[in-house]
């Protein structure tokens, strides 16, 4: 895993190339601690910081074809390179290198940009064709590598992370309104937008082309359901047939993704998914398998006993780290430096410390079951919509209201919420049921109450803005013809995933102690199994990941298997209040901050913080607002009012 | 008294889930739900101000809008309450 960064265009300014792309590089030695490379030209430059996982003798980047008319800078890991590097090899190409990087640049001599539907793997990265004069830019289908870009002037900048971008030259922070009402209501920017104005995101399965004739962005790939009632898409094997695909599947892609030459460990939640990745491993790769976990003082969040349980019945080497409030508290400026977007809860804050716990051991990847829940219909969201869509369709059925029972079972607090409360804040109106976004309305509801601490101004130069709305419009015109679980499922996997899990809770947090992590259910082909399945595959009445629990069966003990969903959760505005609160947070959020700033009503914000500060117990919506304005405050200081942010000293 | 009953719950509401200065005065009657003001867990974070503030013991079948979702409700619900005798449980 690595960082990238680079131009195309002619400068402005005077500044020299090679001055800028040492400063935007420089920014990411957290992504890239095991050295850099810069290539830089009239029309384009490149630079690389690299962090050696396949080849590590020669794979050194920037690297360029035979001819030098081809450069590439290049983040993440192809995992089919062996393959696609056979069959360019029995075509008659020859390689310097036993990299994957250099399979990309083969391939693109062959094929063009077209060539990136062959690849299978977690990338982003920059290429530059000197023969055609373009640049392309490519992210990987499920968007867990990062690619940014900005125009200044005849220039486009591009780079892993906002904070290489704000070293170019003439390119400043300013937040963007919209971006922030995208993310005080469906917990994410919707790509390409990012919180800050004139810097986009490349989303997922895209490509960007920009050349003499201007510039273009086009999907490469689309994430799309079978329509609902289709008989020619039912799949009409025996069950354990299609358990045998999925068997097959999970393991190659799990194979491929050991294709190292450091060695892999893997995050060992407790959960089904990592707990069935961690097995699959261990039958494939048995020696000494390293496992990591996290856990937490308080049993609303721990997870340590099944862990524990994992490592005894797989017998891994098993160390994890402990979280506490005040390590949340204290961290967490540091996180948000590096998520470089406001957050809604605090979990990325544990997963940062996870990763320098792995880098300490001496790990530099690791595999981990993000992914399952979007693919395999895992999140208890799916299982709400399911049962409040039967309750619209009855709506005086008591019933049916006893179903809403069995939902949420893990919280200790909601076993006491009376049914008919759950009813009002989840039963529909018809005009709920008609709403594509049906699935999702009670969590964009109680999101958007943060909203509700805006400032005036902003509330101002927000004015008739709707995202969902826009959410709408963005939709893909055949999203209403797809089964209601396909559609939840589209909604988590194309927004959600790339906007929060994989960035926040993943990449960003992971990057920031060089540690790279890898995801076999998010291999598109596992990616596209999962999209073809039947729904009642995945959620058989309001039984979660059915086929993938079938699987499971094979490699574990059959109380892990059926084990129920534990949603991973943090401590959220209990870290920053009380007397062990952390110093950056009472200054972020006093009034004369909040005020100066802009973004929040001050009397407001205090009322919130005294709440947060002298209630035992706070719900998820003033819990999300509290998160939500502090890691806003603490991004637009960082990033916009205190200059340009200085990369965090690395540990030796 | 009722009316001090009011007053003090009325506060909380205040405090803890009315936070933009300019939405109108919560009036006695006024549904919370329908205004929007309490979300699904903060109905628990109300009962265990009940609880705290006045001595009492909400039980699970007592969380039902009719006795919490607004003002003169909860007020009515905790007069009530407080005039039960004290039942010890034997575990």
């Amino acid at each position: 895993m690595c960082g990238i960064a680079g131009y195309y265009g002619r400068a402005d300014a005077p500044q020299p190339a090679i001055e800028t792309l040492r400063r935007m590089i420089g920014t990411l030695s957290h992504r890239g601690p095991d050295g850099s490379g810069i290539h830089a030209g009239s029309e384009a430059g490149l630079a690389h910081a690299r962090l050696s996982i396949i080849d590590v003798a020669t794979g050194q980047q920037p690297m360029s074809s035979h001819d030098g008319t081809v450069w590439i800078t290049f983040n993440g890991e192809i995992f089919n390179y062996v393959e696609l590097r056979r069959d360019l090899v029995a075509r008659g190409r020859r390689f310097r290198t036993e990299s994957d990087t250099e399979v990309i640049v083969q391939l693109y001599e062959d094929m063009g940009p077209d060539c990136v539907e062959l690849l299978n793997g977690d990338f982003a990265f920059a290429l530059w064709d000197g023969r055609r004069h373009q640049l392309m830019l490519a992210r990987d289908r499920a968007g867990v590598r990062p690619l940014y870009y900005t125009r200044r002037g005849q220039r486009l900048y591009f780079a892993s992370e906002v904070k290489a971008l704000l070293q170019a030259p003439g390119v400043t922070a300013e937040v963007d309104p919209v971006a922030l009402d995208q993310i005080f209501t469906l917990w994410a920017p919707l790509a390409p937008r990012t919180p800050f104005k004139d810097i986009f995101e490349l989303p997922p399965a895209h490509m960007l082309i920009a050349g003499p004739q201007g510039t273009q962005v086009r999907p490469y790939w689309r994430l799309s359901y079978p329509e609902a009632g289709d008989e020619s898409a039912v799949d009409r094997r025996a069950e354990h047939e299609i358990v045998d695909e999925l068997e097959a599947l999970l393991v190659d892609a799990t194979r491929i993704r050991l294709r190292s030459d450091v060695p892999v460990g893997a995050y060992l939640s407790g959960g089904l998914d990592s707990s069935l990745l961690t097995a699959v491993m261990k039958t494939l790769a048995p020696d000494r398998l390293r496992t990591f976990s996290v856990t937490f003082e308080s049993l609303e969040f721990d997870e340590g006993a099944y862990q524990r349980e994992m490592v005894r019945a797989l017998a891994t080497e098993h160390t994890s780290i402990a979280c506490s409030t005040s390590d949340i508290g204290r961290i967490f400026p540091d996180v948000i430096r590096h998520v470089e977007r406001p957050i809604l809860r605090t979990a990325p804050a544990p997963l940062f410390m996870l990763s320098e716990h792995v880098h300490a051991n001496g790990f530099k990847v690791v595999l981990t079951g993000e992914g399952a829940d979007e693919v395999f219909g895992g999140y208890d969201i799916f299982k709400e919509a399911k049962v409040r869509r039967f309750c619209a369709a009855q709506p005086r059925s008591q019933r049916r209201l006893q179903l809403l029972q069995r939902l949420y079972p893990y919280l200790p607090a909601l076993k006491n919420q009376s049914q008919r409360y759950r009813e009002a804040f989840f039963a529909t109106g018809a005009g709920d049921l008609a709403d594509p976004l049906f699935s999702h309305l009670p969590r964009f509801r109680t999101t958007a109450g943060a909203k509700d601490f805006f400032s005036a101004p902003l509330r101002e130069a927000l004015h008739g803005y709707d995202a969902l709305a826009e959410l709408r419009e963005r939709l893909p015109p055949e999203f209403d013809r797809w089964h209601p679980l396909s559609q939840a499922q589209y909604l988590e996997t194309a927004h959600l995933l790339p906007g929060y899990i994989l960035s926040s809770q993943g990449d960003r947090v992971s990057m920031a102690h060089s540690v790279e992590g890898r995801f076999p259910f998010l291999d598109h082909r596992v990616i596209e199994f999962g999209a073809r399945l039947a729904p009642r595959l995945k959620l058989r009445t309001l039984r979660e990941k059915h086929i993938l629990r079938e699987a499971a069966k094979r490699f574990l003990p059959a109380a892990i298997a059926g084990r129920p969903k534990q949603p991973y959760r943090a401590p959220d505005s209990q870290s920053f209040v009380g007397p062990q609160a952390p110093a950056f947070a009472a200054e972020a959020l006093a009034p004369s901050r909040i005020h100066a700033l802009g973004l929040f009503e001050p009397r407001a914000v205090e009322k919130l913080v005294r709440k947060c500060a002298s209630q035992p117990f706070v719900g998820f919506r003033d819990n999300m607002a509290f998160v939500g304005v502090l890691s806003t405050q603490t991004l637009v200081q960082q990033f916009v009012h205190a200059g340009l942010p200085r990369p965090l000293a690395q540990a030796a | 008294m009722q009316a001090d009953i009011e007053t003090t719950i009325r506060q909380f509401i205040e405090d803890n889930f009315l936070f933009r200065e300019d939405r109108t005065a919560l009036s006695d009657t006024e549904s919370l739900l329908d205004a929007g003001l309490i979300d699904s867990t903060g109905v628990l974070e109300l009962v265990v101000f009940l609880e705290r503030e006045f001595g009492i013991a909400v039980a699970d079948a007592d969380i039902v809008p009719e006795n919490l979702d607004s003002i003169s409700r909860i007020a009515g619900y905790v007069v009530r309450k407080t005039a039960e005798p004290c039942v010890s449980s034997d575990s």
